[in-house]
């Protein structure tokens, strides 16, 4: 199960090019945008990729996002039901 | 209306794996002059602590690179404008998102298919709310860049202009940007922008 | 200062070959957005305005062989030729020539076409563009997000004021690509119906492809008399590709706008919006407009009718409202049904005639880039 979030936390500094933080600096809870990681609307669409191409996830609706991309653990909560691969 | 006096304050080149400012050296590699190595180095090098940067497109990375040498020291404002220029638009971009058409779109890579991307990332560094200007040129056009400053700053729609070209093609790329303001030694015209311009491509 | 006047026009879009049919469209309440099927899109195809490339050769066969240039090549041509056949005082020797765009030829960048391999690069485009004609002077090109064709008649403006020259052809055009479909469907930002700007349950933007050309010169005309009194780009410096939330850079842009146009924000009677109708866009505009004071003026968005045209929506759709004002006509917003902003607006919802003076037109893009002008139509000429 952490292997997951270990997984998503290093697929999310190099798809987001956060080159400047490392998988320890980033706790499960941390929220993702705002006052945590501060990642940005481009970011949330990049995430939407994300869960795509590795998980075979498919969000239609944008505004899915914000209640999956809240942190970590949040988005991998989500994943563990959802993923096709 | 009396024209006040303006003047090429400084100016920052980068080219073949140098950046010089005010003609003089200040960083170089040995390296390797592909675009992308040389761009990670000399981030580090030349000590910018912007994390933004590194989600940048290589263009961008040039643009926020030449303007944190150029405006260090500088005595630019809010109103400062953008006029930059290039040949090639936003084409090394353009690929990436070409080549991606077919399989899954980055929204991060596509952002980045404008030329004027340069100037909104310079102007959220800087925090500079002022007049942007993009223009496509077969190579730097001193006479048209000058002029389009030259009226900027005799209406007063800016105090202050950054100004130049900012070419990327085939990972080779070229920088030329000015700082123009009330201060400094050199005069802005055409044929000064122009001489520098040639100085920096010896 | 030198007045800076709007001449002869022209507009290729899906609603017409000239800006009469254009006009007549826009009164008609006519939209050019049509469902056109494509496998990229999960409900089979997506909604917008595209011209039909068989009724543009056959246009464009009476001035040149349409195997011989691109669909943008033909549309930005074709509306130049109809500004210089409709004004013989037009000398191609002294007029300047702009043009903007934001992607030019981008479609032919993946290759598989008998153009030479280098055409799809805008200086290409403008090298196509000066010849056919042929204009003397060196065309100036600008590519700055989806203000490019606003931008380009601020700068004839600014040119001519300046000296540099006395007359000049502005020119604007884009095309809908895969490359740029792609693109703002990674962006989630395209609506499932035609756009439906300001309105409560708008859902993303419907693409357009349009080409636009004008005439702007000092020359006083018995028949145009619309002015460029001011005008402003300002960057939002806040995101490159969301929308300022407190419309930062647009309130500056209206603010020196109107500076200089020496006139206060109540005496704006019309604002021809950008109102892409994305929930962010429309939200930062009603705000800006609020700001500025400008609550009580008319305003619509013509993307419900031609879509975004990007690079071109903006010289369009400035086009469209010098001729709301010569007309004393208000033209509805198309697809507006209950206001979706958070602030006031008065949004047009039915074509009217309107004793007009002074309009605003506004644009915001990408790169956080934002710009305003004021139109004034001069009287007793």
């Amino acid at each position: 199960m952490s292997d997951l979030r270990t997984e998503l936390k290093k697929s999310i500094i190099e798809q987001l090019n956060l080159e400047e933080l490392s998988i320890e600096e980033i706790d499960n809870d941390d929220s993702l945008f705002g006052d945590g990681l501060g990642l940005d609307s481009i970011d949330a669409l990049e995430l939407i990729v994300l869960l795509e191409k590795d998980y075979g996830i498919k969000l239609t609706d944008p505004y899915q996002g914000k209640e999956i991309f809240i942190s970590i653990n949040k988005m991998a909560e989500y994943i563990e039901t959802h993923r096709t691969k | 209306m009396s024209k006040d006096p303006y003047f090429i304050s400084q100016y920052v080149g980068i080219k073949n794996t140098k950046i010089l400012k005010n003609a003089k050296l200040i960083f170089s590699t040995q390296q390797d002059s592909e675009v992308l190595p040389f761009l990670k180095e000399v981030y580090k090098k030349v000590g910018l602590n912007y994390p933004k940067y590194h989600k940048m497109d290589p263009l961008c990375k040039l643009g926020i690179l030449a303007t944190s040498v150029l405006l260090k020291d500088s005595d630019f404002s809010n109103e400062t404008a953008l006029v930059f220029s290039n040949a090639s638009s936003s084409l090394n971009t353009d690929l990436r998102h070409q080549q991606s058409i077919e399989n899954i779109v980055s929204p991060a890579i596509f952002v980045y298919t404008l030329p004027n991307i340069v100037l909104g990332e310079v102007s959220i560094k800087f925090g500079l709310q002022s007049e942007n200007a993009f223009f496509i040129e077969e190579d730097f056009n001193p006479k048209l860049i000058y002029e389009y400053t030259e009226l900027l700053l005799n209406s007063k729609k800016a105090p202050s202009v950054v100004c130049g070209w900012i070419e990327l093609k085939n990972a080779e790329y070229d920088v030329f940007l000015c700082f123009i303001s009330k201060q400094g030694e050199i005069p802005f015209t055409t044929e000064n922008l122009k001489k520098l311009y040639l100085f920096e491509n010896e | 200062m030198k007045e800076v006047l709007l001449q002869d026009d022209a507009i290729i879009s899906p609603l017409g070959f000239s800006t009469q049919e254009n006009i007549e469209a826009v009164k008609a309440g006519r939209s050019g957005l049509l469902f056109h099927n494509n496998r990229r899109f999960s409900l089979g195809g997506f909604y917008a305005g595209i011209i039909d490339p068989e009724l543009l050769a056959t246009e464009f066969l009476k001035i040149g062989n349409p195997t011989k240039y691109t669909k943008l090549e033909q549309m930005m041509l074709l509306s130049i030729y109809k500004v210089l056949t409709s004004n013989s005082k037009i000398d191609l020797s002294t007029t300047g020539l702009i043009i903007s765009t934001t992607k030019g030829n981008i479609d032919l960048l993946k290759g598989g076409h008998s153009f030479s391999e280098d055409r799809f690069t805008l200086n290409s485009l403008a090298k196509v563009i000066q010849e056919f004609f042929p204009f003397k002077s060196q065309p100036i090109l600008i590519s700055n997000a989806c203000i490019s064709g606003g931008l380009a008649l601020i700068m004839a403006k600014r040119f001519i004021q300046a000296g540099k020259f006395n007359s000049a052809i502005v020119v604007a055009g884009d095309l809908i690509s895969d490359f740029v479909i792609s693109g703002f469907q990674s962006f989630q930002a395209l609506s499932k119906a035609p756009c439906k700007p300001f309105s409560k349950n708008r859902d993303g933007i419907s693409l357009g492809e349009a080409a636009a050309a004008v005439y702007v010169s000092t020359e006083i005309d018995s028949k145009n008399n619309i002015s460029i009194i001011g005008d402003s780009t300002s960057n939002d410096a806040n995101h490159i590709s969301g929308p300022s939330r407190n419309g930062d850079g647009l309130f500056l842009s209206i603010q020196n706008s109107l500076k200089e146009a020496s006139i206060s924000a109540k005496n704006i009677d019309h604002i021809s919006s950008h109102g892409t109708a994305t929930i962010f866009n429309d939200e930062m505009e009603a705000i800006a407009f609020n700001r500025s004071g400008l609550k009580n003026a008319a305003v619509n968005s013509y993307k419900g009718l031609y879509g975004h045209t990007l690079g071109a929506s903006a010289l369009l759709e400035t086009i469209i409202t010098k001729h709301s004002l010569l007309n004393n006509e208000l033209y509805k917003s198309h697809n507006f049904d209950d206001l979706g902003v958070s602030v006031p607006l008065k949004i047009i919802q039915k074509t009217e005639k309107r004793e007009m003076t002074y309009a605003l037109k506004t644009a915001s893009g990408f790169g956080g880039s934002n710009m305003a002008l004021v139109l004034k139509k001069i009287e007793n000429v």
